[in-house]
């Protein structure tokens, strides 16, 4: 045990929670402003991949990383503007379209992965993001180096935390957000329109997801495997329950998430421990369906997630 | 001028019109990306049907692809009619494969053993399936994310069984041990991969359009569905017949992994379904969630999964459209869904 220990307090050990937790939080903080508007946007894991394919094949093609990453942001945005038009606009039922959206993009990405990159033996890879240690900063024992030491889009996560928070809680916007996930009809005689701020906020989480999406192909694996979401989509629905909808909670469910998912890596390397790792994989799926049946009392949730607004309706 | 109106009810014709409207919009849609692979339109389509439908091996091999997505189509469809969001049925799928590959390792008689992979499989689906339903009826908490959280735990338990326990030591893949021979389903017909799994999900759909059209419990699932107060007021314990809309609904899906594992693979494997759980969703909508409507929408796309692997060989446009259709269809269905709740009236310039 104490050699599992050892390992946890390590620079490398915490540096990959740092980078597991990335994409993740940057997920997670996506589909929660989508939810915090009223809007379950089940698309997520569909989202992710495409956005990943799209940022790895400008980035590819034009050499830019960053370019890649505008794509990516721009592919989430579009997608998650399809959803929004389905369940926002025309107030078809969000899971189903949800379930739609993420079938039409995984299919959208293999297809024109294939059709641009042919069927390789080897998948083609691109020279990703490189880390860029901060001045100062990263020369803080342990800490410096595990966190400021890392990839710009590790950096954009962290500041994208408390911007977050600051939007939802301190901004007239989020204040909108809030209330047309709570109580569209009083929001709607308060003159904020629903259905602009739904879209807005909808579109606002798939950028976000397009940030997760980009951090997977170019800067944790620099290629675009089929495997390369594989699930990370729907932890985040997962997180965003057990981070009760808070941008702060969400984010440390993230960290949380990372850490076992770090340990589990490290242990199955170091074939330490009998323990599948497989039991770690599940756990914040099995902890967020416990803890649903929890919060359920006190009511956390967004009062009018997965109800469509329809003005005319009294 | 044209204005919107509420519908207060829908032309029987509706009920094919509209999936025939879907899927020709779907397949408009999706001539975009052959032509944009630099393949014929026409060409593609046409190798594509013939294929999946145009021989009798095709329609064998298609009818084989369906039979998992009959099962999961009316897994959703029973769910759905009562509101229950069972997006769990990749899960209900694979507990259900799980536990009939369990059941069939073991020796005893041919017969004896496909039926208790089967009683097996449907028992485990409907465990899975218990879970969000109770936990909504006791708990109150959201059906629609936990059944899907779900599907990840099953999964990870299936990948731990196949990576574990399971793991073939002599061959290091992550397999299950194949079931007994005389417990794989009997082929129907010599030279066809046809079997006995096929038959059962032709015969479930109607069997379950009568459970629903016409006994007590489809009636109690319909409404429940439609208008749960009035249910309540009428007497009908909703909360239970949640429960048992569950039951029903996990033990279809996990007869779709059984005849995965009985009839095609024998064996279970990390990709045993290639989402099959989640092709029911678009299979239940296409077929307006009724049971008959069922058949031929699995049977459209299982001839879409078929024809596209022949396509891609013939035209080289990638195998993933029929992805991509899977997803179009879905989300076009509910977008021609909108027809039944409203429609387009023309009105006078005058007015």
């Amino acid at each position: 045990m104490s050699a599992v220990f050892e390992q946890i307090f390590q620079v490398g050990f915490l540096a990959a929670i740092i980078r597991i937790a990335t994409p993740l939080a940057f997920a997670t903080l996506g589909e929660m402003f989508s939810e915090r508007a009223g809007v379950l946007n089940l698309g997520i894991e569909g989202i992710m991949l495409l956005c990943a394919m799209t940022g790895f094949t400008a980035a590819s093609l034009s050499g830019n990383l960053w370019l890649g990453v505008l794509a990516a942001v721009l592919t989430g945005m579009l997608m998650s503007a399809l959803h929004a038009l389905f369940t926002v606009a025309l107030g078809l039922s969000q899971h189903v379209c949800g379930i739609g959206v993420t079938l039409f993009s995984s299919g959208l990405a293999y297809f024109l992965y294939r059709l641009i990159f042919g069927q390789q033996s080897v998948p083609p890879s691109i020279k990703g993001f490189e880390t860029l240690p901060i001045p100062v900063l990263s020369d803080i024992p342990v800490l410096g180096p595990a966190v400021f030491n890392q990839f710009t889009l590790v950096y954009l996560a962290i500041i994208a935390i408390p911007l977050a928070a600051f939007v939802l809680y301190r901004t007239p916007w989020g204040l909108s957000v809030r209330m047309v996930g709570e109580n569209p009809r009083a929001a709607d005689s308060a003159g904020v329109s629903v259905m602009a701020t739904r879209f807005q906020a909808v579109i606002l989480g798939g950028a976000l997801m397009g940030l997760a999406g980009a951090f997977l192909s170019m800067a944790q694996f620099n290629a675009f495997t089929f495997g390369v979401v594989s699930g990370r989509g729907w932890v985040a629905i997962a997180l965003v329950v057990f981070g009760r909808w808070d941008p702060w909670r969400s984010a440390g469910a993230a960290l949380l998430f990372a850490f076992v998912d770090a340990l589990q890596l490290r242990m199955q390397a170091s074939g330490l421990g009998h323990i599948p790792y497989e039991a770690f994989l599940m756990l914040p799926f099995i902890f967020t369906i416990i803890a649903m049946a929890f919060m359920s009392r006190n009511a956390v949730a967004p009062s009018a997630l997965l109800k469509p607004f329809r003005k005319e309706e009294r | 001028m044209f204005r919107l109106e509420v519908r207060s009810s829908t032309p029987a014709w509706f009920n094919l019109a509209l999936p025939l409207l879907a899927i020709a919009v779907t397949l408009i849609l999706c001539s975009g990306l052959i032509a944009l692979a630099g393949a014929g339109v026409l060409e593609s389509y046409g190798v594509m049907f013939t294929a999946s439908l145009g021989d009798s091996y095709a329609i064998t091999e298609t009818l084989v692809r369906a039979a998992p997505m009959i099962f999961t189509g009316l897994a959703v469809a029973v769910a759905f009619r009562a509101k229950f969001w069972n997006i769990g049925a990749e899960g209900q799928l694979l507990a259900g494969a799980v536990a009939s590959c369990f059941v069939g390792a073991i020796p005893m008689p041919g017969p004896l053993a496909m039926l208790l992979m089967a009683v097996a499989g449907a028992a485990a689906g409907a465990a899975v399936a218990l879970v969000p339903a109770t936990l909504r009826v006791r708990f109150k908490v959201d059906d629609v994310v936990s059944s899907l959280l779900l599907n990840s735990v099953i999964y990870y338990a299936l990948m731990a069984l196949i990576e574990g326990p399971w793991k073939d030591s002599f061959s290091g893949y992550p397999i299950s041990p194949p079931i007994e021979d005389s417990a794989n389903f009997p082929v129907l017909i010599e030279g066809t991969r046809l079997h006995l799994g096929v038959v059962v999900a032709l015969i479930a759909a109607p069997l379950i359009w009568f459970l629903i059209a016409r006994t007590t419990l489809g009636f109690r699932i319909r409404v429940t569905g439609e208008n749960p107060e009035a249910a309540r007021y009428g007497g009908i314990h909703v909360e239970r017949v949640l429960l048992s809309t569950a039951l029903l609904s996990g033990a279809l899906a996990g007869l779709a992994g059984v005849g995965e594992v009985g009839g095609v693979h024998f064996q279970v494997m990390s990709d045993i379904s290639p989402g099959y759980g989640y092709s029911g969703i678009v299979v239940a909508m296409l077929a307006r969630l009724n049971p008959l409507g069922v058949v031929p929408a699995a049977i459209f796309l299982a001839a879409v999964m078929t024809g596209a692997e022949a396509m891609s060989r013939a035209t080289g446009v990638p195998a993933f459209l029929s992805d991509v259709i899977q997803g179009t269809a879905l989300l076009a269905m509910l977008v021609a869904l909108l027809f039944t709740a409203y429609r387009i009236r023309r009105v006078g310039a005058a007015s």
